[in-house]
């Protein structure tokens, strides 16, 4: 996709040179090149200075805190001794996203797998489009109908498990029937991010070489032994990269969590079950968007966005690095080749 | 030979039918066939459900012509009436100044990326600040507004804010779409128009977007309909007014995001349930419509290769 390889390379730079037969250096020309420049410039300056800005605003206030910023659990950022800690909000961000994974990548492989291999021909595409229609319900609309309707179905669900698996501190069960907790956050996040990892595992696996799903076939495979000989594994960064891009929209989504998720009382002691309250990253930033009275108060909430703006764009850059590696793997070492030995020929 | 001729009798009725497979793996594959189908139909619950939840709920303000054309202008909680235009509004101005100004870098950063920097290092550094962009949480992108915007410059809350956090979250998903689109161009177009002595400015301009212009006008649809839903900027950004205010500018705008916001606590009044039930369909439909006629528009201008 982004990497158009060697072939691409050398054919722009042929029109390149063809280029010059014509009014070399015309102005209009230079104009534009400088437009088209200019803006994948400012693409780069609008990154560098997301960065650059939250670091400065956030530093001053990281200087005051009087706790651990990335260890505490305590986040109190007015006051003489402000003190903020992510601890609790790292927490609850990452696993609310870990368990929203664990669920939506499962069905997002077998939806994928259902359009390009199962579903009739016919029925393909609509289903597709049914599916992206979930990526384009605004997120506070989730938020809404997940506090509202789906909710209150997912209390058998958290009464079962805890019931089963309670002693294990992560199902305990706080006392009360609240459903705004992290596990109903993260279903409803898994829902969010069933799209994205849906459409990119569709497109890998439809790319699958006919010649691995027939000889698989030829063998005498069934179906299911096909696809997982066949199509699984070539599918698989694939898969794990679309997990990673859905992980990162995970990680970020606000609107939907500030609905759902309770957020705990002050004085009650920290809960680390996934049937408890609290507050992720995005969540806890929007709910004290009035509290932005003073620099310092504002600093710290931009440390926690930063921290945040991290955390997503490891996993994103991890995704996209998956992809560059071993997505096409089978295509690029092969079409290198193919493009070194046309260079060496014409050389 | 004779060995052939022994085993036969052995394997008389099913044996000799070679598309067979042993029960363990008739039944794996039967079991996979079930829950693959029942992924796919588990999927599809939650969005019959979403729609069916805010059809049902919402339609019937929308019936009512004060629903497009008043604002909620001196409606308390507890009452009805008033409508969600200046919800409506505030969303499309909003949207509208984010287009104005994402679209153009979005569409020159794009002629940059597959006309002039192909291959080259720059051009990689600008691709891979792209897909920081589209990881972006809009929360992240709202905050890095709030710095600049407020904390830095001391200017106030206004719309203007929210369309320029908007911008980051558009600007990638246009970029990428056209890039997409540009690269489907054929080069043999390209280079006719270079035969003719075209100069390469004008080849761009005059054969090779217009000829990606469907694909473009997607990607521009497809960018509006994801920011016009998003809530966090809006959140941080800009407060939420019952009045009809038009000044991106100026003062505090309404939106049909905070619209649902606002009376989403009041859910157990009537008036207010039915509007927050009304303005999410609202929102829904304007961002269908956009993604629809992306499709549309899509399906009908693609570039036929050869």
């Amino acid at each position: 996709m982004t990497e158009s390889g060697p072939e691409a390379t050398t054919a722009t730079a042929a029109s390149g040179k063809k280029m010059e037969l014509g009014p070399v250096g015309h102005l209009g020309d230079r104009l534009f090149s400088a437009f088209a420049r200019g803006s994948g410039g400012l693409v780069v300056l609008i990154v560098a200075f997301v960065g650059i800005f939250l670091l400065a605003l956030a530093i001053p206030s990281l200087a005051d805190d009087k706790s651990s910023f990335l260890f505490s659990r305590i986040w109190e950022p007015g006051g003489d001794q402000p003190r903020f800690g992510i601890a609790a909000m790292f927490y609850t961000t990452v696993i609310s996203s870990i368990i929203a994974m664990l669920i939506a990548v499962p069905i997002a492989i077998g939806v994928a797998l259902f359009i390009t291999y199962y579903s009739p021909k016919r029925l393909a595409q609509p289903v597709a489009y049914a599916v992206d229609l979930l990526a384009a319900v605004p997120s506070i609309i989730y938020g809404l109908w997940g506090i509202m309707f789906f909710a209150p179905i997912l209390l058998p669900v958290i009464n079962g498990l805890s019931d089963a698996l309670g002693w294990i501190p992560l199902f305990e069960k706080p006392a009360g029937d609240n459903v705004g907790v992290v596990f109903t956050a993260s279903v409803v996040l898994a829902i969010m991010i069933l799209p994205v990892v849906t459409a990119i595992s569709r497109e890998i696996f439809a790319q699958t070489p006919i010649t691995h799903r027939e000889g698989a076939l030829a063998l005498g495979a069934t179906k299911w032994e096909m696809i997982r000989m066949a199509v699984l594994p070539y599918g698989r960064s694939g898969v794990v990269s679309a997990s990673m891009l859905g992980l990162g929209r995970a990680l970020g989504e606000t609107v939907a969590v500030l609905i759902i998720l309770s957020v705990p009382n002050g004085n009650d002691p920290w809960n680390s079950s996934i049937f408890a309250g609290g507050e992720t990253f995005a969540s806890k930033i929007a709910n004290n968007a009035a509290e932005f009275d003073s620099p310092e108060k504002t600093g710290a909430y931009i440390a926690a966005g930063l921290v945040l703006f991290v955390v997503t764009f490891l996993v994103n850059s991890a995704a996209r690095i998956i992809v560059d590696r071993s997505t096409p793997g089978a295509k690029r070492p092969r079409r290198n080749r193919r493009a070194g030995t046309a260079q060496g020929a014409s050389a | 030979m004779t060995a052939i001729a022994e085993n036969k009798p052995a394997y008389d009725g099913q044996a000799l039918d070679l598309t067979g497979k042993s029960g363990a793996r008739a039944f794996k594959n039967t079991l996979a066939t079930v829950l693959i189908v029942l992924a796919f139909l588990v999927a599809m619950i939650p969005l019959v459900w979403i729609l069916g939840t805010v059809v049902s709920k919402g339609y019937h303000l929308l019936l009512n012509a004060d629903w497009w054309s008043q604002s909620q202008r001196g409606i308390t909680v507890r009452r009805e009436g008033g409508g969600a235009y200046h919800a409506i509004m505030g969303t499309l101005i909003m949207a509208l100044i984010t287009a104005v100004i994402a679209v153009p870098i979005a569409v020159l950063g794009a002629v940059y990326l597959v006309e002039y920097g192909k291959g080259t290092r720059a051009a990689k550094v600008v691709s891979f600040m792209i897909d920081i962009l589209t990881g972006v949480p809009s929360i992240v992108a709202a905050l890095f507004v709030y710095a600049v915007w407020i904390t830095i410059f001391g200017f106030n809350r206004v719309g203007f804010a929210v369309s320029l956090s908007l911008v980051l979250l558009m600007l990638p998903v246009v970029l990428r779409s056209t890039e997409e689109m540009l690269k489907l161009v054929p080069d043999e177009l390209r280079e006719a128009s270079y035969a003719l002595g075209v100069p390469k400015w004008k080849t761009i301009m005059k054969v090779v977007v217009p000829t990606a212009f469907g694909g473009i006008v997607t990607g521009v649809m497809l960018g509006l309909a994801r920011v016009m839903g998003e809530t966090a900027p809006l959140l941080i950004l800009v407060g939420y007014s019952k009045n009809i205010n038009l000044n991106p500018f100026n003062g505090f705008m309404g939106a049909l995001p905070t619209m649902i916001n606002q009376d989403r606590t009041e859910l157990a009044l009537q008036p207010a349930a039915d509007r927050v039930w009304a303005a999410a369909l609202t929102l829904i439909l304007l961002v269908l419509v956009l993604n629809v006629l992306a499709r549309l528009v899509a399906r009908f201008s693609a570039i036929k290769s050869k």
